[in-house]
Order: structure tokens, then C-alpha cells, then sequence
């Protein structure tokens, strides 16, 4: 949280000399605090007072990256509680675990299951994002083996081990991928420290809960480590998911900087379905990465749905493709309805006209993420917009017949369209939920 | 003073308790019964507030064979897809439903037409069949629901079902029926806070009071909405916790019936070669949904399939260890 204009007050000069422009250094102050000023229009500022304004202007929650390149991924800051508050900004790391137990052929498989999730969604390329090599065999060896093989999948690393010297052996020849390193714990603390610092790579610390995770990272931090990430994955998912929300709440609210991190849980819950509910949940609720044991297609798709749907900016309409689309075995003879790219708008239309079971053809006009009278209103749906799209190629080469089905409540356009596109124009129900009945009556007699 | 205390937020409100399902003792024939609500806090987050009563998964029926639902749904449910009691009963005997939701889609003049009568006929052959407390849902048509939902809510007096769902400008006759046949009642308000004050403001001044309501801000499907769902339900919720009564009521998500009409959970593998397992896709796309739904606070979700249901229901369980 950013600093109170009355503390901000205290480290400026107090000297009301009005060179910022502002009649005192307290309404300067509440400038600087509602971010409207910035603290170079003060000539007089001390150069202690810089550094400890700066501080404070820094995010609550740190941005930390994990692998380089284009798949880096970068988790925190974060600044709300709530998506409808802002925004979510960083979608969690979501990844496989791999234990270096397995060996030769059995690794092959597994890293290409890995390599093999992948699908589009809303025009996004979708995968695993991190992927956690375990030291299971609490040996140097095979853990060096895994992590040679793993890190040509070219996904960001979470090299996890409690044996600081095998990890050590296996930086020595990744460190330039920066890795995060899993993960520091009271007992070895120091010793992480020293790894963190001389591969220059990001540092997991974890404890049993928070009061002990607490000191662990004053102390991380004062070794002058700034890229720490909170392993904070407890016995239950439901305590996992209370330490989640108050290290969140911790941070945001209370400005605990010590609590400043993205948060990593694992999870290895054996009942697969199970593990999907627990890893939508964690995602949900402010895990930075979650790391399981899913690694089948239909597993993995849902936990990153999860995370792609609860990422999107709220304030920012999510649009589908404008173009022709079927629903159902459409014929050139089908009806064609028009609707906008806002996402919801689309499917709430595409689901009516599902339910329907009347094929039909849907034709998605750009109107930039606006619904159906927003559009409208601001020009974005037009009378020659329809015409234009009506009339393309697109639509010749599907639909036989010139009947077009506009929404209800642009009606007032039906006179204007039939005359811009030569087109009979029929105006559909207001409300999608009236498109079944309009389908099979007004559509069936025309 | 530990660090969770110092995390922890204040809340005035309460969610209202709400009991679906009347026992003999309460002049119903119900052997069991399900209260939901009185959360004082957010979801599941002791450390600051108790979640008293565990959300409650009520497993979906039709009054007619479905001839669209999924392959998965249609082999785990097989021949008793044809007759509601059957399948009520293969809900409870087999899979261990503690509620079911009865959908009266046959009633739909498109669908089948069923009359009143017939439609009151299978509310009662439900009834019989099974022990737990029932939803009782139209087919969604306003006309045809206020013809058949005033006779299935008389078939079941007594029972306190739970039957929607009554919109801003068709809401009179439902709220009537109910009043008179003792049940519960759904408010369908689809994701707009507003309409779902004004719903709850009609329908208690209509003499059904705020604690024999539950809201239905509609459900959006992983992929498909989940995202507005989430955030409508975050916000009513904290508007009830901070205070707001008008708002402090049970929320209701339709998850089976979203879950299962999405491409995720119904293309074959042929069609989507890189989803995965088409015999189990859909089933985990059911339980993602309704996971993330319980994290921003509801408290029934309606679902199909019985692997999903034990799923979120075993789920539920680990979320209320204190």
C-alpha cells in the first residue's frame, strides 16, 4: 500500500516554498499521494527522503521472473484482493512435477506428454508454463540427468531439492536460465543464500507457516536477495488456501513488505479429479505457481483455463472473431442471425440458438467488445456495416438464401439495411432467450 | 497477536440459513433435509470467520429422456435416463446424492409439451422414489411455467422444495404458490447485482421473506463466462458479508448445465485430437468450474455427472476441515 500523504509530508522540507507549483509541501504531499505529482518538482527534497519514497512507491507485491526468453514467467504484482477491484494482472505458472526417479524411457515420455499439451483458446497459444524437476532420488546424479533433459522442453525450471550441493552441481551448468530455486528452509537458509547469490537466480523459501516463514525472508532479504518466491503449500489445501489469502492480504493491506512475494504451492494429490478442483481453487485464490501432478491434456486444459479466464482485465471486453460461424448442420439454407464480437453477447446468442436445434448460421460483426446496443449507439454496429458483411464472399459461399435476422433492439435499422444491402430484413427478439421461439416461428414461416 | 490474526478482516453480515426439504416432524415426507448459508466470513477462510454449513451438490433430473446430453452422461446413467424416478433413485442409492434438481424441461411447449398435470405427476413420483430434498425447476418458458410450477408446488406441499426460477417481470404467481404450499423459491437476476436486489425486494414484499430465497445470478461455464460468474458472486458476497441484507442471501450455480454444453466437454477425440480422454474431459471440466465457483461463495451447484459430483463433494469435505 502507498504511503499517507502525511507521511510523505514528514520527508519533505516543510518549507511551503512553492517552487512545485503547490501553495504548501502538504498539499504537494497529497498530490504526491494520489500519484498526480512526482517528487522531482520539489528542488529541496533530501536525498534520504528519495530513497525512502521510492521504496514506498514500489509494488506491495514483487514482480519476479523465472526463466529467460520469450517463456519467461513472471509472477506478482499483483494490487487487488479481487478481480472486479482492478484487474489480476499475472497469470499463475502452472506446470508438472518431475521427479528425477525416473529415468531413460520413462523420462522421454514424460517430458513429451509435457511437450504435447498444447492448445489454442480465444487465439492463445496455451501450455504448461513452469515445470518442477524433483530430487527424489536425494541424489547429485540423476537429478543433474532430469534437469539436462527438462530444461530443453525450454520451459521456465523449479529446480527442487533440499540437498543445497546438488543444486549447486546442477546451476553450475543452467543458472543462465534462471531457475527457481526450491526450496530455502531454517535449516538451510545460509547455505540457499549462498546458491541464490552466486547463480544470480531467483530463491523459494518455505516453512510450516507463517510466523516461521517470516524471519526466513528478513533474512533472505537482508543478504540483499530481492527475487523471493513463498512456498507456502501446507498439509490441507483448505489451510494452503487461508495461508494464500492472508500473505495476499498481508501484503496489499497491511504493506508487510517481507510478505511481498507470489506465492508457490504444489500439489500432489493422487485422485486426479480431486487435484483439478484443488489446483482451480489455488489458482482462484492467488497462488503465483502451482505445481501437480497433472500431466494429461484433460487434466491440464481446465487448471489453465481456470487461470486464463480469471486473468482477463475486467475492464477490458473480451471479443470473439468476427466472422461467419456454424451452429449445428447448417445447410445454404439456414437462417443467418447478426450479433457483436463481445464475447459474452456471442455466446449467450450461440448458446440460444444451440438450444434451439435449429442450425443456423451466426455472423459476428467487429464492433470492438460491445454489446449489441453499446455498439449501436456508438456507430460500431451500422446499417452498412451488416450490408458490407452480408454481402461478402464469406457469407455468398454459405448462405443460398437473402434473409438476415438482426437483433431486436436495432430494429430501427431494418428499414435502412434492406435498402443498403437488397437483403429482406427480419428483427429477431430482443433478449437472446427469445431466439428458440423466434427459430421455429417467425424464422419456420418466413 | 499472531500474523493470520493480522490478516484477518472484519465482517458485519451474515448469509441467511436456509433449510431445502420438510421431515415428517415439519409436515413433509423428506427423510432428509439440507440447510445452507450463514457464513460470516469469505469462503472457507476460518481463520476469520466461520463457513458453518458446507456448500451442497444436488445432481440434475429431467422429467424426460435428455436427447442432447453427452455421451459420457448418457453411458454413467444408461436406462433410467427414461424415467425420473429411476433416475432419481440411481442418484441417491448409487452415487449418494444429497438433493436432486428435477428440470421440467419436458414441459417446454417445444419440448415435448407436457401438460401440468403430467408435469405435477412426475414431481410426485420423485418424491416418492427418493428421501432427499428436491429443486423444482421450469422449463424456462414464463407462460408455460405459470401454468405448470403452481401445480407441481401444490403436488409437493409441504415438502419445502426449492422451485424457480421467478425473473424481475414474471414473478407473482410463483411467489404465490409458494407462500401457499410452503416452499422456497430462486430469483434469477443473470450476472447484475441490481436486479438481483430488485427481485429479492419484490419477492419479500410479496410476503415471502428474504430467508426463504436463494439467488441465481446465472452460471457461466469454464472458458465460457466462468470469469463474470466469479466476479458477480465475489462482489454480492461482499456486499452481504459488509452488511447489505438485501444481498445476504444463498447463491444457486446451474454448473452441469453449462460444464456439459461447452466444445471442451463434447467434442469427440477425432474432432480435438489434443484435449485429452473424450470419456473423461467432460467431467473435469464439470469439477473445475464448480471448484472455482465455490471460492467465490455459492452454495448449491447443480451437477451431472456423479464422478464430478463425488469429486466437488470430497472437495467440500477437505475445505471444511477447521
Amino acid at each position: 500500500m502507498a504511503l499517507k500523504a502525511l507521511d510523505i509530508f514528514k520527508l519533505l522540507p516543510k518549507t511551503n516554498c512553492k517552487k512545485c507549483g503547490c501553495p504548501t509541501c502538504l498539499a504537494f504531499a497529497m498530490k504526491l499521494a494520489q500519484k498526480q505529482a512526482s517528487l522531482d518538482q520539489c528542488p529541496d527534497v533530501s536525498e534520504a527522503s528519495k530513497v525512502e519514497l521510492a521504496g514506498a512507491s514500489a509494488p506491495p507485491i514483487r514482480l519476479v521472473t523465472i526463466g529467460t526468453g520469450p517463456n519467461k514467467l513472471e509472477i506478482g504484482n499483483e494490487t487487488v484482493m479481487f478481480r472486479h477491484e482492478e484487474s489480476f494482472y499475472h497469470p499463475a505458472g502452472i506446470g508438472v512435477l518431475v521427479s528425477d526417479t525416473l529415468e531413460g524411457d520413462a523420462l522421454k515420455v514424460k517430458l513429451e506428454k509435457i511437450r504435447k499439451i498444447r492448445f489454442t483458446r480465444v487465439g492463445i497459444e496455451m501450455h504448461a508454463t513452469v515445470v518442477g524437476v524433483v530430487n527424489t532420488s536425494g541424489t547429485a546424479e540423476p537429478f543433474a540427468k532430469a534437469v539436462q533433459a527438462v530444461a530443453a522442453l525450454d520451459i521456465p525450471m523449479v529446480l527442487m531439492s533440499t540437498q543445497a550441493a546438488h543444486l549447486d552441481k546442477v546451476l553450475a551448468s543452467c543458472a543462465d536460465k534462471k531457475p527457481l530455486i526450491h526450496a530455502a528452509t531454517a535449516a538451510t537458509l545460509d547455505a540457499f543464500i549462498v546458491l541464490a547469490k552466486t547463480h544470480n537466480c531467483p530463491l523459494a523459501v518455505t516453512a510450516p507457516d507463517l510466523e516461521a516463514l517470516v524471519p526466513l525472508c528478513e533474512k533472505a532479504r537482508a543478504a540483499g536477495l530481492q527475487d523471493l518466491v513463498l512456498d507456502v503449500t501446507s498439509g490441507t489445501v483448505a489451510g494452503t488456501l487461508q495461508t494464500l489469502t492472508a500473505v495476499r492480504r498481508l501484503a496489499l493491506k497491511k504493506n508487510m513488505r517481507v510478505l511481498g512475494y507470489p506465492c508457490l504451492v504444489t500439489n500432489r494429490t493422487v485422485d486426479p479429479m480431486v487435484a483439478v478442483a484443488e489446483c482451480s481453487m489455488l489458482v482462484a485464490k492467488y497462488a503465483g505457481i502451482v505445481l501437480a501432478d497433472l500431466d494429461q491434456p484433460e487434466q491440464l486444459m481446465p487448471v489453465l483455463t481456470v487461470n486464463q479466464n480469471l486473468y482477463t482485465d475486467p475492464r477490458k471486453p473480451i471479443q470473439v472473431e468476427a466472422k461467419l460461424n456454424a451452429i449445428g448442420a447448417v445447410t445454404p439454407e439456414s437462417p443467418l442471425l447478426i450479433t457483436t464480437n463481445f464475447s459474452l453477447t456471442y455466446y449467450t446468442v450461440a448458446g440460444e440458438v444451440e438450444a434451439s436445434r435449429v442450425p443456423a448460421y451466426i455472423g459476428v460483426l467487429d464492433t470492438e467488445g460491445t454489446s449489441v446496443l453499446t455498439a449501436f449507439s456508438s456507430d460500431k454496429l451500422t446499417s452498412e456495416k451488416i450490408a458490407a458483411f452480408i454481402n461478402s464472399d464469406e457469407v455468398k459461399s454459405k448462405v443460398s438464401h437473402r434473409k438476415v435476422i438482426i437483433p431486436g433492439y436495432i430494429a430501427v435499422m431494418s428499414g435502412g439495411l434492406k435498402d443498403d444491402s437488397g437483403w429482406t430484413v427480419l428483427v429477431g427478439p430482443r433478449e437472446a432467450s427469445g431466439i428458440s421461439k423466434f427459430l421455429k416461428t417467425t424464422w419456420a414461416n418466413a | 497477536m499472531s500474523i493470520m490474526d493480522d490478516a484477518r478482516d472484519k465482517w458485519t453480515g451474515t448469509i441467511n440459513e436456509l433449510t431445502i426439504g420438510a421431515t415428517r416432524a415439519d409436515g413433509g415426507t423428506r427423510t432428509s433435509v439440507v440447510t445452507i448459508g450463514g457464513a460470516a466470513a469469505l469462503p472457507f477462510m476460518n481463520f476469520e470467520g466461520p463457513t458453518p454449513r458446507a456448500p451442497v451438490v444436488a445432481m440434475e433430473i429431467w422429467d424426460r429422456e435428455p436427447d442432447d446430453w453427452a455421451q459420457p452422461l448418457v453411458d454413467v446413467f444408461g436406462a433410467v435416463l427414461k424415467s425420473p424416478a429411476d433416475w432419481a433413485k440411481k442418484c441417491v442409492e448409487e452415487f449418494g446424492a444429497d438433493m436432486l434438481c428435477l428440470r421440467l424441461a419436458g414441459t417446454h411447449p417445444d419440448f415435448g409439451d407436457a401438460s401440468p398435470t403430467q408435469a405435477a405427476e412426475v414431481v410426485k413420483s420423485v418424491l416418492k422414489a427418493v428421501g432427499v430434498p428436491l429443486i423444482i425447476w421450469g422449463s424456462d418458458h414464463d407462460e408455460k411455467d405459470n401454468e405448470v410450477l403452481p401445480r407441481c408446488s401444490q403436488a409437493a406441499a409441504g415438502e419445502r422444495c426449492l422451485i424457480g426460477a421467478v425473473k424481475e417481470d414474471n414473478y407473482k404467481t410463483l411467489v404465490a404458490s409458494c407462500l401457499a404450499d410452503g416452499h422456497t423459491i430462486i430469483g434469477l437476476s443473470p450476472i447484475d447485482i441490481n436486479i438481483a436486489k430488485q427481485i429479492n425486494i419484490l419477492v419479500s414484499e410479496m410476503g415471502l421473506p428474504l430467508n426463504r430465497i436463494v439467488m441465481y445470478p446465472t452460471t457461466g461455464a469454464l472458458g465460457y463466462g466462468l470469469e463474470y460468474s466469479q466476479s458477480i458472486q465475489e462482489r454480492g458476497r461482499l456486499a452481504a458479508l459488509g452488511g447489505d441484507k438485501i444481498m445476504s442471501l444463498p447463491i444457486i450455480c446451474m454448473v452441469g448445465q453449462e460444464a456439459w454444453r461447452t466444445k471442451e466437454a463434447r467434442a469427440s477425440l477425432q474432432e480435438a485430437p489434443a484435449w485429452g480422454d473424450e470419456a473423461t474431459r467432460g467431467i473435469y471440466w464439470e469439477v473445475a468450474t464448480a471448484s472455482s465457483l465455490l471460492q467465490a461463495g455459492s452454495d448449491i451447484l447443480v451437477m451431472r455427472h456423479p464422478a464430478a459430483v463425488a469429486a466437488v463433494k470430497k472437495t467440500i469435505n477437505e475445505l471444511m476441515v477447521k
